[in-house]
């Protein structure tokens, strides 16, 4: 000990020296994490025995950047919390301001909104489940739906132009009417994407090792999940159907006809399980909305038209051409980029179903041009806090998937 | 369930001593006295069967006298589906609320962020330190009297459009 101790030039505590256990330090960049955060770890042999998380390492303080901005500003900070699914956000964000404005859509704006929420949904979900396949030492499947993830990307860029931070739509409906383009990509997805999405199951759901190695690993009971306030796909392997898309629906969510897959165990594989059965959920929804939008549109042609909510024209930037055109549609667009249009003063709580639980936006107006306070509630903050708790007792292998299965993305935890 | 009924049975249980009733936007909202916020939480756990905490968060009035910093909380029936919102002001010299980790474990870190922004001591909580900031930082930064951008800058000054 003493040889060793000169050599390196350490000195080391002497209850560190006696200790049994070993302390392991994994993050804050630990290819592992998929993200930013640290956990200290107290390690016997490879059993886990204690956790200590920190997080923190980008946080960007978008709460008070809001205080400061106008509403359609706030949009490109939501595009930053699940960076997955942002659309889910910006929606989601919108629908704030539309319930404290106490707007209705036109139906088609709404059906619409689904579309793209549940295209992001499917796009969260094979991310976190394609990366358990990799943290178990599966690539393949990884790379295989990567390209259908971009293939959904390719989608928003038609609607919005941008494919990880969207910024899509605005308050009312969206910036324009969507593009032949959409509907041939949306069609082409649609058509491709199953046969896909079966081969990326066919891969991984039976599979002897990956059932091995998922089963039992990192489980969560229902009583403990409801008093770590989980929602979302983790609260659902573990046996609770609480959907907010369903609890309390949004966007017309309530006419259409879908499943709430769950789990019993909550561990890795009922994650797992769970988020593959929504992606097909969610392509049964996304079926239903084009058929929909469809018999809208047959019903009455003018309807083809309609992309945002005409009562929400304030808040609406006029068409480029109308700006260049005519004096009152440049006025409005000057007093929307300046951030001079006011909202009526009230208190809102809207809670959308993202990618990875309910997505919250608790907004105070004092009745000024931007919030008095915005909070966001975001679930990844949330249910990582059980994690020390899950993955005590358990194996350190099993700690690296519980950490992607959980789906903690950094931008949500930090905001 | 439904709001005019969980009110009725908040006021008998409670009776004057919860105020402020609200019900913005189809949510039903009320006003706590501050030292009895862990009473309401329990009687709404474990009478009413609000067992889902979905929000905790603070506010700060700098205005209200003695009442400065307020601490939200929305909870859920998860059974009954509807949700609750409740309040508690405290003033910004003694900011002193119970902790809710007892009944939820889920509160534990909210209320660490809640710390960390606003400064409110959370009596009772088992690790209340900062969380998303840096442990060295010596201010609350959700305070209103922190301005968000710096003041002695002149290109900024819009008093042409009126703010």
């Amino acid at each position: 000990m003493e040889l060793q101790q000169q050599q390196h030039h350490i000195k080391l505590s002497e209850e560190s020296l006696q200790k049994q256990t070993t302390t392991l330090n994994l993050g804050p960049t630990h290819p592992a994490t998929h993200g930013v955060f640290q956990n200290i770890m107290e390690i016997d042999g490879e059993r886990v025995m204690e956790t200590v998380p920190t997080i923190g390492y980008i946080h960007r303080a978008f709460e008070k950047i809001a205080e400061r901005r106008p509403y359609y500003q706030i949009t490109t900070l939501t595009d930053r919390l699940n960076y997955c699914s942002a659309p889910i956000n910006n929606m989601g964000w919108h629908m704030t301001i539309e319930k404290l404005l106490k707007l209705t859509l036109p139906k088609r704006v709404e059906y619409f909104r689904v579309i793209l929420m549940e295209l992001a949904r499917i796009a969260d979900h094979l991310v976190c489940n394609s990366v358990i396949a990799v943290d178990t030492g599966a690539l393949t499947p990884f790379t295989y739906v990567f390209q259908w993830r971009e293939k959904i990307y390719e989608i928003f860029e038609e609607v919005c132009g941008s494919r990880l931070t969207t910024n899509m739509g605005r308050v009312g409906g969206f910036e324009r009417n969507f593009s032949a383009a959409f509907y041939a990509k949306l069609k082409d997805f649609m058509e491709k994407f199953p046969a896909i999405m079966e081969e990326f199951e066919s891969l991984l759901n039976r599979n002897r090792i990956f059932m091995d190695r998922c089963i039992g690993a990192g489980p969560i009971s229902a009583e403990r999940a409801l008093n770590y306030s989980f929602t979302g796909p983790n609260l659902r392997a573990s046996g609770v159907d609480y959907d907010v898309r369903v609890a309390q629906p949004y966007s017309s969510y309530e006419d259409f006809d879908f499943k709430i897959p769950v789990g019993t165990t909550g561990d890795v594989y009922d994650r797992f399980m769970v988020r593959n059965g929504e992606i097909w959920e969610s392509m049964s929804i996304i079926r239903q909305a084009i058929e929909k939008i469809e018999k809208i549109e047959q019903a009455d042609p003018s309807q083809k038209e309609v992309f945002y909510a005409k009562e929400a024209d304030k808040y609406h930037i006029p068409a480029k051409q109308d700006v260049y055109t005519k004096m009152e549609a440049l006025i409005w667009h000057f007093k929307m980029i300046m951030g001079e249009i006011d909202a009526p003063a009230g208190e809102v709580y809207h809670a959308v179903e993202g990618g990875n639980g309910e997505v919250g936006y608790y907004l105070i107006s004092d009745g000024g041009r931007t919030p008095y306070r915005l909070h966001f509630r975001r679930p990844c903050f949330i249910y990582y806090q059980a994690y020390p708790e899950i993955v005590a007792g358990g194996l350190l292998s099993d700690a690296v998937i519980t950490l992607s299965s959980l789906n903690v993305i950094a931008g949500e935890l930090d905001a | 369930m439904n709001n005019e009924i969980l009110k009725q049975h908040l006021e008998e249980k409670f009776g004057e001593q919860l105020t402020e009733w609200e019900e913005q936007y189809g949510l039903l909202t009320f006003r706590a006295p501050a030292d009895m916020n862990l009473k309401v939480l329990q009687y709404l756990y474990e009478d009413r069967g609000f067992t889902f905490l979905t929000d905790l968060t603070g506010i700060h009035y700098p205005t209200r006298k003695d009442e400065e910093l307020c601490v939200v909380y929305h909870l859920h029936n998860l059974v009954a589906n509807i949700r609750l919102r409740f309040k508690v002001h405290v003033p910004v010299e003694k900011p002193d609320v119970f902790t809710a980790t007892k009944v939820f474990s889920g509160a534990n870190w909210m209320e660490r962020e809640t710390y960390d922004f606003f400064g409110i001591n959370f009596v009772g909580h088992p690790n209340l330190i900062r969380i998303l900031n840096v442990d060295e930082m010596d201010y609350f930064p959700m305070r209103k009297e922190y301005k968000m951008e710096d003041p002695t800058r002149r290109d900024k000054d819009d008093e042409m459009f009126g703010r």
